[in-house]
Protein backbone atom coordinates (compact mmCIF):
# COMPACT_ATOMS: atom_id res chain seq x y z
CA UNK A 1 0.00 0.00 0.00
CA UNK A 2 1.73 3.10 -1.14
CA UNK A 3 0.77 6.45 0.26
CA UNK A 4 -0.79 7.49 -3.06
CA UNK A 5 -3.35 4.69 -2.80
CA UNK A 6 -4.14 5.65 0.78
CA UNK A 7 -4.54 9.30 -0.20
CA UNK A 8 -6.96 8.27 -2.95
CA UNK A 9 -9.02 6.06 -0.66
CA UNK A 10 -9.19 8.88 1.86
CA UNK A 11 -10.25 11.30 -0.87
CA UNK A 12 -12.90 8.86 -2.13
CA UNK A 13 -14.52 8.59 1.29
CA UNK A 14 -14.19 12.25 2.26
CA UNK A 15 -15.59 13.61 -1.01
CA UNK A 16 -18.53 11.21 -0.86
CA UNK A 17 -19.22 12.16 2.75
CA UNK A 18 -19.10 15.89 1.99
CA UNK A 19 -21.30 15.41 -1.06
CA UNK A 20 -23.95 13.42 0.77
CA UNK A 21 -24.01 15.41 4.00
CA UNK A 22 -23.71 18.94 2.63
CA UNK A 23 -23.97 19.38 -1.11
CA UNK A 24 -26.88 17.01 -1.77
CA UNK A 25 -28.98 19.15 0.55
CA UNK A 26 -28.18 22.51 -0.99
CA UNK A 27 -30.97 22.62 -3.62
CA UNK A 28 -30.16 26.16 -4.56
CA UNK A 29 -33.18 27.84 -6.24
CA UNK A 30 -35.00 24.54 -5.97
CA UNK A 31 -33.04 22.47 -8.46
CA UNK A 32 -29.38 23.38 -8.51
CA UNK A 33 -27.01 21.23 -6.50
CA UNK A 34 -23.28 21.07 -7.09
CA UNK A 35 -21.58 17.69 -7.45
CA UNK A 36 -17.99 18.23 -6.30
CA UNK A 37 -17.56 14.50 -5.60
CA UNK A 38 -16.27 14.08 -9.16
CA UNK A 39 -13.11 15.82 -7.95
CA UNK A 40 -12.03 12.29 -7.08
CA UNK A 41 -11.91 11.44 -10.79
CA UNK A 42 -10.38 14.79 -11.72
CA UNK A 43 -7.62 14.62 -9.10
CA UNK A 44 -6.73 10.95 -9.64
CA UNK A 45 -3.00 10.73 -10.43
CA UNK A 46 -2.28 11.11 -14.16
CA UNK A 47 -0.13 8.07 -14.75
CA UNK A 48 -1.72 5.68 -12.31
CA UNK A 49 -3.60 2.51 -13.09
CA UNK A 50 -6.42 3.28 -15.51
CA UNK A 51 -8.44 0.16 -14.71
CA UNK A 52 -8.31 1.17 -11.05
CA UNK A 53 -9.72 4.59 -11.92
CA UNK A 54 -12.58 3.14 -13.97
CA UNK A 55 -13.56 0.61 -11.30
CA UNK A 56 -13.32 3.08 -8.42
CA UNK A 57 -15.30 5.67 -10.41
CA UNK A 58 -18.00 3.09 -10.98
CA UNK A 59 -18.14 2.38 -7.25
CA UNK A 60 -18.17 6.11 -6.52
CA UNK A 61 -21.13 6.66 -8.83
CA UNK A 62 -22.94 3.59 -7.53
CA UNK A 63 -22.65 4.82 -3.95
CA UNK A 64 -24.06 8.19 -5.03
CA UNK A 65 -26.94 6.41 -6.79
CA UNK A 66 -27.67 4.47 -3.65
CA UNK A 67 -27.96 7.66 -1.65
CA UNK A 68 -29.87 9.60 -4.31
CA UNK A 69 -32.26 6.80 -5.34
CA UNK A 70 -31.34 7.55 -8.93
CA UNK A 71 -30.93 4.12 -10.51
CA UNK A 72 -27.55 4.19 -12.22
CA UNK A 73 -27.16 7.69 -13.59
CA UNK A 74 -24.24 8.76 -11.41
CA UNK A 75 -22.44 5.46 -12.08
CA UNK A 76 -22.86 5.92 -15.84
CA UNK A 77 -21.69 9.52 -15.81
CA UNK A 78 -18.68 8.70 -13.62
CA UNK A 79 -17.58 5.71 -15.70
CA UNK A 80 -17.83 7.77 -18.90
CA UNK A 81 -15.84 10.62 -17.37
CA UNK A 82 -13.19 8.21 -16.03
CA UNK A 83 -12.77 6.52 -19.40
CA UNK A 84 -12.50 9.73 -21.40
CA UNK A 85 -10.27 11.49 -18.89
CA UNK A 86 -7.04 10.86 -20.90
CA UNK A 87 -8.65 12.47 -23.94
CA UNK A 88 -9.63 15.52 -21.91
CA UNK A 89 -6.05 15.67 -20.64
CA UNK A 90 -4.84 15.60 -24.22
CA UNK A 91 -7.31 18.34 -25.14
CA UNK A 92 -6.34 20.62 -22.25
CA UNK A 93 -2.61 20.05 -21.80
CA UNK A 94 -1.52 19.03 -25.27
CA UNK A 95 -0.13 15.73 -26.49
CA UNK A 96 2.79 15.56 -24.12
CA UNK A 97 0.69 15.40 -20.97
CA UNK A 98 1.91 11.92 -20.08
CA UNK A 99 5.48 13.10 -19.69
CA UNK A 100 4.67 16.00 -17.47
CA UNK A 101 3.85 15.61 -13.86
CA UNK A 102 0.64 17.53 -13.72
CA UNK A 103 -0.49 18.42 -10.26
CA UNK A 104 -3.93 19.87 -10.44
CA UNK A 105 -3.81 21.16 -6.92
CA UNK A 106 -1.26 23.83 -7.67
CA UNK A 107 -1.97 27.32 -8.92
CA UNK A 108 -4.86 27.58 -11.34
CA UNK A 109 -3.58 28.00 -14.88
CA UNK A 110 -5.90 28.25 -17.91
CA UNK A 111 -5.02 24.65 -18.85
CA UNK A 112 -6.04 23.33 -15.45
CA UNK A 113 -9.22 25.38 -15.52
CA UNK A 114 -10.17 24.13 -18.98
CA UNK A 115 -9.57 20.55 -17.83
CA UNK A 116 -11.91 20.98 -14.87
CA UNK A 117 -14.47 22.77 -17.05
CA UNK A 118 -14.59 20.08 -19.75
CA UNK A 119 -14.70 17.25 -17.20
CA UNK A 120 -17.52 18.82 -15.23
CA UNK A 121 -19.55 19.62 -18.35
CA UNK A 122 -19.15 16.09 -19.68
CA UNK A 123 -20.21 14.51 -16.41
CA UNK A 124 -23.19 16.83 -15.93
CA UNK A 125 -24.55 16.51 -19.46
CA UNK A 126 -24.56 12.71 -19.22
CA UNK A 127 -26.05 12.92 -15.75
CA UNK A 128 -28.95 15.21 -16.58
CA UNK A 129 -29.74 13.60 -19.93
CA UNK A 130 -30.04 10.22 -18.25
CA UNK A 131 -32.02 11.71 -15.39
CA UNK A 132 -34.67 13.29 -17.62
CA UNK A 133 -34.58 10.45 -20.16
CA UNK A 134 -37.02 12.25 -22.43
CA UNK A 135 -36.36 14.65 -25.25
CA UNK A 136 -39.14 17.04 -24.40
CA UNK A 137 -37.01 18.39 -21.55
CA UNK A 138 -34.15 19.65 -23.71
CA UNK A 139 -34.23 23.16 -22.29
CA UNK A 140 -34.61 21.87 -18.79
CA UNK A 141 -31.58 19.60 -19.25
CA UNK A 142 -29.46 22.41 -20.69
CA UNK A 143 -30.44 24.83 -17.91
CA UNK A 144 -29.76 22.34 -15.17
CA UNK A 145 -26.45 21.35 -16.74
CA UNK A 146 -25.37 24.96 -17.08
CA UNK A 147 -26.24 26.10 -13.57
CA UNK A 148 -25.11 22.95 -11.81
CA UNK A 149 -21.83 23.02 -13.75
CA UNK A 150 -21.14 26.57 -12.68
CA UNK A 151 -21.74 25.67 -9.05
CA UNK A 152 -19.75 22.45 -9.27
CA UNK A 153 -16.78 24.29 -10.77
CA UNK A 154 -16.86 26.98 -8.10
CA UNK A 155 -17.10 24.50 -5.23
CA UNK A 156 -14.47 22.25 -6.83
CA UNK A 157 -11.96 25.07 -7.09
CA UNK A 158 -12.65 26.07 -3.50
CA UNK A 159 -12.14 22.47 -2.35
CA UNK A 160 -8.93 22.15 -4.37
CA UNK A 161 -7.55 25.23 -2.67
CA UNK A 162 -8.65 23.99 0.74
CA UNK A 163 -6.99 20.58 0.44
CA UNK A 164 -3.85 21.92 -1.25
CA UNK A 165 -0.90 20.19 0.44
CA UNK A 166 1.32 22.93 1.80
CA UNK A 167 4.70 21.43 1.05
CA UNK A 168 7.42 23.96 1.01
CA UNK B 1 -6.96 -18.62 -28.80
CA UNK B 2 -3.71 -16.74 -28.37
CA UNK B 3 -5.12 -13.88 -30.39
CA UNK B 4 -8.24 -13.71 -28.30
CA UNK B 5 -6.17 -13.44 -25.14
CA UNK B 6 -3.97 -10.82 -26.76
CA UNK B 7 -7.03 -8.87 -27.79
CA UNK B 8 -8.46 -9.01 -24.29
CA UNK B 9 -5.17 -7.94 -22.70
CA UNK B 10 -4.62 -5.15 -25.19
CA UNK B 11 -8.12 -3.74 -24.79
CA UNK B 12 -8.61 -4.55 -21.14
CA UNK B 13 -9.43 -0.97 -20.17
CA UNK B 14 -11.90 -0.54 -22.98
CA UNK B 15 -13.62 -3.82 -22.21
CA UNK B 16 -13.77 -2.93 -18.54
CA UNK B 17 -15.27 0.42 -19.46
CA UNK B 18 -17.89 -1.14 -21.71
CA UNK B 19 -18.79 -3.73 -19.08
CA UNK B 20 -19.28 -1.16 -16.32
CA UNK B 21 -21.09 1.20 -18.70
CA UNK B 22 -23.42 -1.65 -19.61
CA UNK B 23 -24.14 -2.42 -15.97
CA UNK B 24 -24.81 1.19 -15.04
CA UNK B 25 -26.96 1.84 -18.10
CA UNK B 26 -29.00 -1.26 -17.33
CA UNK B 27 -29.54 0.01 -13.81
CA UNK B 28 -30.58 3.40 -15.18
CA UNK B 29 -33.03 2.05 -17.74
CA UNK B 30 -34.43 -0.45 -15.29
CA UNK B 31 -35.03 2.31 -12.75
CA UNK B 32 -37.03 4.31 -15.29
CA UNK B 33 -39.64 1.60 -15.69
CA UNK B 34 -42.19 1.93 -12.97
CA UNK B 35 -43.28 -1.52 -12.10
CA UNK B 36 -39.89 -2.98 -11.36
CA UNK B 37 -38.31 -2.20 -8.03
CA UNK B 38 -34.93 -0.64 -8.28
CA UNK B 39 -31.85 -2.67 -7.37
CA UNK B 40 -29.92 0.25 -5.91
CA UNK B 41 -32.11 2.18 -3.49
CA UNK B 42 -31.58 4.08 -0.31
CA UNK B 43 -33.65 1.59 1.65
CA UNK B 44 -30.68 -0.35 2.92
CA UNK B 45 -28.52 -0.62 5.98
CA UNK B 46 -25.74 1.74 4.86
CA UNK B 47 -27.54 4.71 3.36
CA UNK B 48 -30.49 4.37 5.71
CA UNK B 49 -28.14 4.51 8.68
CA UNK B 50 -26.25 7.51 7.32
CA UNK B 51 -29.46 9.37 6.55
CA UNK B 52 -30.75 8.66 10.02
CA UNK B 53 -27.63 10.21 11.54
CA UNK B 54 -27.93 13.29 9.32
CA UNK B 55 -31.61 13.55 10.13
CA UNK B 56 -30.91 13.60 13.85
CA UNK B 57 -28.97 16.81 13.36
CA UNK B 58 -31.51 18.33 10.98
CA UNK B 59 -34.32 17.57 13.39
CA UNK B 60 -32.97 20.06 15.89
CA UNK B 61 -32.90 22.75 13.26
CA UNK B 62 -36.54 22.15 12.35
CA UNK B 63 -37.92 21.85 15.86
CA UNK B 64 -39.74 25.16 15.68
CA UNK B 65 -41.58 24.37 12.46
CA UNK B 66 -42.40 20.87 13.67
CA UNK B 67 -43.74 22.28 16.93
CA UNK B 68 -45.93 24.76 15.11
CA UNK B 69 -47.35 21.98 13.01
CA UNK B 70 -48.07 19.87 16.08
CA UNK B 71 -49.75 22.76 17.84
CA UNK B 72 -51.93 23.35 14.79
CA UNK B 73 -52.88 19.71 14.57
CA UNK B 74 -53.59 19.63 18.29
CA UNK B 75 -55.84 22.64 17.91
CA UNK B 76 -57.67 20.98 15.06
CA UNK B 77 -58.13 17.76 17.00
CA UNK B 78 -59.28 19.67 20.08
CA UNK B 79 -61.84 21.53 18.02
CA UNK B 80 -63.09 18.19 16.71
CA UNK B 81 -63.32 16.89 20.23
CA UNK B 82 -65.20 19.91 21.58
CA UNK B 83 -67.62 20.04 18.68
CA UNK B 84 -68.43 16.39 18.95
CA UNK B 85 -72.15 16.89 19.40
CA UNK B 86 -72.23 18.63 16.01
CA UNK B 87 -71.13 15.55 14.15
CA UNK B 88 -74.48 13.85 14.11
CA UNK B 89 -73.81 12.50 10.68
CA UNK B 90 -74.64 8.92 9.82
CA UNK B 91 -71.73 6.62 10.68
CA UNK B 92 -69.23 6.17 7.88
CA UNK B 93 -70.10 3.17 5.72
CA UNK B 94 -66.74 1.61 6.51
CA UNK B 95 -67.54 1.14 10.16
CA UNK B 96 -70.60 -0.98 9.42
CA UNK B 97 -68.38 -3.99 8.92
CA UNK B 98 -67.04 -3.48 12.40
CA UNK B 99 -63.43 -3.20 11.29
CA UNK B 100 -61.54 -0.07 10.55
CA UNK B 101 -60.43 -0.06 6.93
CA UNK B 102 -56.95 1.16 7.69
CA UNK B 103 -54.22 1.03 10.30
CA UNK B 104 -51.69 3.77 10.76
CA UNK B 105 -47.94 3.41 11.19
CA UNK B 106 -46.19 6.55 12.41
CA UNK B 107 -42.87 7.13 10.71
CA UNK B 108 -40.32 9.83 10.09
CA UNK B 109 -38.84 11.23 6.89
CA UNK B 110 -35.07 10.87 7.09
CA UNK B 111 -34.29 11.96 3.55
CA UNK B 112 -36.28 13.91 1.01
CA UNK B 113 -35.48 15.00 -2.53
CA UNK B 114 -37.46 17.46 -4.64
CA UNK B 115 -34.98 18.78 -7.19
CA UNK B 116 -35.17 16.05 -9.85
CA UNK B 117 -37.94 14.73 -12.07
CA UNK B 118 -38.23 11.51 -10.11
CA UNK B 119 -38.15 12.22 -6.43
CA UNK B 120 -38.01 9.73 -3.61
CA UNK B 121 -38.37 10.01 0.14
CA UNK B 122 -36.67 7.70 2.65
CA UNK B 123 -38.52 6.76 5.86
CA UNK B 124 -37.11 5.19 9.00
CA UNK B 125 -39.53 2.30 9.28
CA UNK B 126 -39.54 -0.86 7.23
CA UNK B 127 -40.59 -4.50 7.20
CA UNK B 128 -40.11 -4.79 10.96
CA UNK B 129 -42.86 -2.24 11.52
CA UNK B 130 -45.07 -3.86 8.89
CA UNK B 131 -44.44 -1.47 6.00
CA UNK B 132 -44.97 -3.09 2.62
CA UNK B 133 -44.80 -2.00 -0.99
CA UNK B 134 -47.70 0.15 -2.30
CA UNK B 135 -48.84 1.50 1.03
CA UNK B 136 -49.97 5.12 1.07
CA UNK B 137 -48.04 7.79 2.98
CA UNK B 138 -49.73 10.94 4.32
CA UNK B 139 -49.15 13.58 6.97
CA UNK B 140 -51.43 15.93 8.83
CA UNK B 141 -51.85 18.19 5.79
CA UNK B 142 -52.31 15.75 2.93
CA UNK B 143 -50.86 12.95 0.88
CA UNK B 144 -47.15 12.49 0.33
CA UNK B 145 -46.61 9.38 -1.79
CA UNK B 146 -46.64 5.61 -2.11
CA UNK B 147 -44.13 3.15 -0.60
CA UNK B 148 -41.77 1.78 -3.26
CA UNK B 149 -39.05 -0.36 -1.65
CA UNK B 150 -38.65 -1.65 1.87
CA UNK B 151 -35.84 -3.15 3.89
CA UNK B 152 -35.83 -4.33 7.50
CA UNK B 153 -35.74 -0.85 9.02
CA UNK B 154 -36.12 1.63 6.16
CA UNK B 155 -38.35 2.21 3.19
CA UNK B 156 -38.36 4.47 0.13
CA UNK B 157 -41.44 6.35 -1.02
CA UNK B 158 -42.34 7.52 -4.53
CA UNK B 159 -43.16 11.13 -3.77
CA UNK B 160 -46.17 12.77 -5.46
CA UNK B 161 -43.47 15.01 -6.94
CA UNK B 162 -42.40 12.12 -9.16
CA UNK B 163 -43.33 12.02 -12.82
CA UNK B 164 -43.97 8.29 -12.60
CA UNK B 165 -46.49 8.66 -9.81
CA UNK B 166 -50.19 8.37 -10.70
CA UNK B 167 -52.71 8.61 -7.91
CA UNK B 168 -56.48 8.45 -8.17
CA UNK B 169 -58.03 11.71 -6.98
CA UNK B 170 -61.39 13.43 -7.15
CA UNK B 171 -63.06 16.77 -6.64
CA UNK B 172 -64.45 16.81 -3.14
CA UNK B 173 -67.86 18.26 -3.89
CA UNK B 174 -68.72 16.50 -7.14
CA UNK B 175 -67.07 13.04 -7.15
CA UNK B 176 -65.63 13.55 -10.65
CA UNK B 177 -62.29 11.80 -10.56
CA UNK B 178 -59.02 11.94 -12.46
CA UNK B 179 -55.44 10.91 -11.98
CA UNK B 180 -52.89 13.00 -10.17
CA UNK B 181 -49.53 13.46 -11.91
CA UNK B 182 -46.63 15.86 -11.79
CA UNK B 183 -45.14 17.76 -14.72
CA UNK B 184 -41.72 18.12 -13.10
CA UNK B 185 -41.80 21.89 -12.81
CA UNK B 186 -42.88 23.35 -9.49
CA UNK B 187 -42.68 21.68 -6.08
CA UNK B 188 -45.87 23.40 -4.91
CA UNK B 189 -48.18 22.22 -7.71
CA UNK B 190 -49.34 18.92 -9.21
CA UNK B 191 -51.68 18.19 -12.12
CA UNK B 192 -55.01 16.42 -12.06
CA UNK B 193 -55.57 14.91 -15.49
CA UNK B 194 -58.45 13.20 -17.26
CA UNK B 195 -61.23 15.06 -15.48
CA UNK B 196 -64.33 15.00 -17.70
CA UNK B 197 -65.54 18.39 -18.96
CA UNK B 198 -68.96 17.70 -17.53
CA UNK B 199 -67.53 18.43 -14.11
CA UNK B 200 -68.22 21.88 -12.78
CA UNK B 201 -65.04 23.11 -11.21
CA UNK B 202 -64.12 26.46 -9.74
CA UNK B 203 -60.87 27.87 -8.58
CA UNK B 204 -60.39 27.05 -4.91
CA UNK B 205 -62.26 23.74 -4.93
CA UNK B 206 -60.70 21.05 -2.79
CA UNK B 207 -59.14 17.96 -4.35
CA UNK B 208 -59.09 14.77 -2.26
CA UNK B 209 -58.06 11.16 -2.87
CA UNK B 210 -60.63 9.08 -4.71
CA UNK B 211 -62.16 5.83 -3.60
CA UNK B 212 -60.94 3.92 -6.64
CA UNK B 213 -57.43 3.32 -5.44
CA UNK B 214 -56.88 0.70 -2.79
CA UNK B 215 -53.76 2.52 -1.62
CA UNK B 216 -55.35 5.56 -0.01
CA UNK B 217 -58.66 5.68 1.82
CA UNK B 218 -61.18 8.02 0.24
CA UNK B 219 -61.21 11.70 1.13
CA UNK B 220 -57.66 12.52 2.19
CA UNK B 221 -56.75 16.12 1.39
CA UNK B 222 -54.45 16.87 -1.53
CA UNK B 223 -54.81 20.52 -2.47
CA UNK B 224 -56.96 23.22 -4.03
CA UNK B 225 -57.70 24.03 -7.67
CA UNK B 226 -55.41 26.77 -8.94
CA UNK B 227 -55.94 26.80 -12.74
CA UNK B 228 -58.12 24.82 -15.14
CA UNK B 229 -56.97 24.05 -18.68
CA UNK B 230 -58.74 22.34 -21.54
CA UNK B 231 -56.70 19.65 -23.21
CA UNK B 232 -56.69 20.02 -26.98
CA UNK B 233 -59.24 17.90 -28.88
CA UNK B 234 -60.26 15.86 -25.88
CA UNK B 235 -63.18 16.09 -23.56
CA UNK B 236 -61.00 16.31 -20.50
CA UNK B 237 -59.75 19.05 -18.24
CA UNK B 238 -56.27 19.34 -16.82
CA UNK B 239 -56.33 20.99 -13.41
CA UNK B 240 -53.35 22.58 -11.73
CA UNK B 241 -53.59 21.72 -8.05
CA UNK B 242 -51.91 23.74 -5.32
CA UNK B 243 -50.74 21.29 -2.67
CA UNK B 244 -51.64 21.73 1.00
CA UNK B 245 -48.32 20.14 1.84
CA UNK B 246 -44.99 21.86 1.57
CA UNK B 247 -43.17 18.93 0.01
CA UNK B 248 -39.81 20.55 0.67
CA UNK B 249 -40.33 20.41 4.42
CA UNK B 250 -41.55 17.07 5.73
CA UNK B 251 -41.22 15.67 9.24
CA UNK B 252 -43.37 12.95 10.72
CA UNK B 253 -45.64 11.01 8.38
CA UNK B 254 -48.29 8.32 8.67
CA UNK B 255 -48.17 5.14 6.60
CA UNK B 256 -51.61 3.74 5.82
CA UNK B 257 -52.01 0.01 6.07
CA UNK B 258 -55.14 -0.74 4.08
CA UNK B 259 -56.74 -3.90 5.39
CA UNK B 260 -58.95 -4.42 2.37
CA UNK B 261 -56.19 -4.02 -0.14
CA UNK B 262 -55.12 -7.65 -0.44
CA UNK B 263 -58.70 -8.78 -0.70
CA UNK B 264 -59.43 -6.23 -3.44
CA UNK B 265 -56.33 -7.15 -5.41
CA UNK B 266 -57.00 -10.87 -5.14
CA UNK B 267 -60.53 -10.38 -6.32
CA UNK B 268 -59.43 -8.24 -9.26
CA UNK B 269 -56.79 -10.75 -10.26
CA UNK B 270 -59.30 -13.56 -10.15
CA UNK B 271 -61.68 -11.81 -12.50
CA UNK B 272 -58.80 -10.86 -14.77
CA UNK B 273 -57.72 -14.47 -15.04
CA UNK B 274 -61.22 -15.55 -15.82
CA UNK B 275 -61.50 -13.10 -18.70
CA UNK B 276 -58.19 -14.04 -20.27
Amino acid sequence: MSSAVLVNIFRFIMLLAIQIVIFNNMNFLGYISPFPYILYIILYPVNSNKAGLIISSFLLGLTMDMFCNSGGIHATACVILAYYRPYIFKFSFGLSYEYQTIKLNESLTPERFSFILVSVLMHHIVLFVLEAFQFKFVWDILLRTLFSSIFTIITSIIIIYLIKPNKR
Amino acid sequence: MQQIFNFIIRNSNRLLFLLLLGISLTLTIQSHSYHRSRVISSANFLSGGVYERINRVNEYLNLRAENDELVLENARLKSLLFNKEDTTKAPLPDSIKGVKPADIIVSKVIHNTYNTHENYITLNSGNNEGVKQDMGVINSLGIIGVVDNTSANYSTVVSILNMKSRINAKIKKSNHFGSLTWDGKSTGFVQLEDVPRLASIRKGDTIVTGGQSSIFPEGINIGTVENIYKKNNTSFYVIRVKLFNDMTNLGHVYIIKSKDREEIINLENQSKEKNE
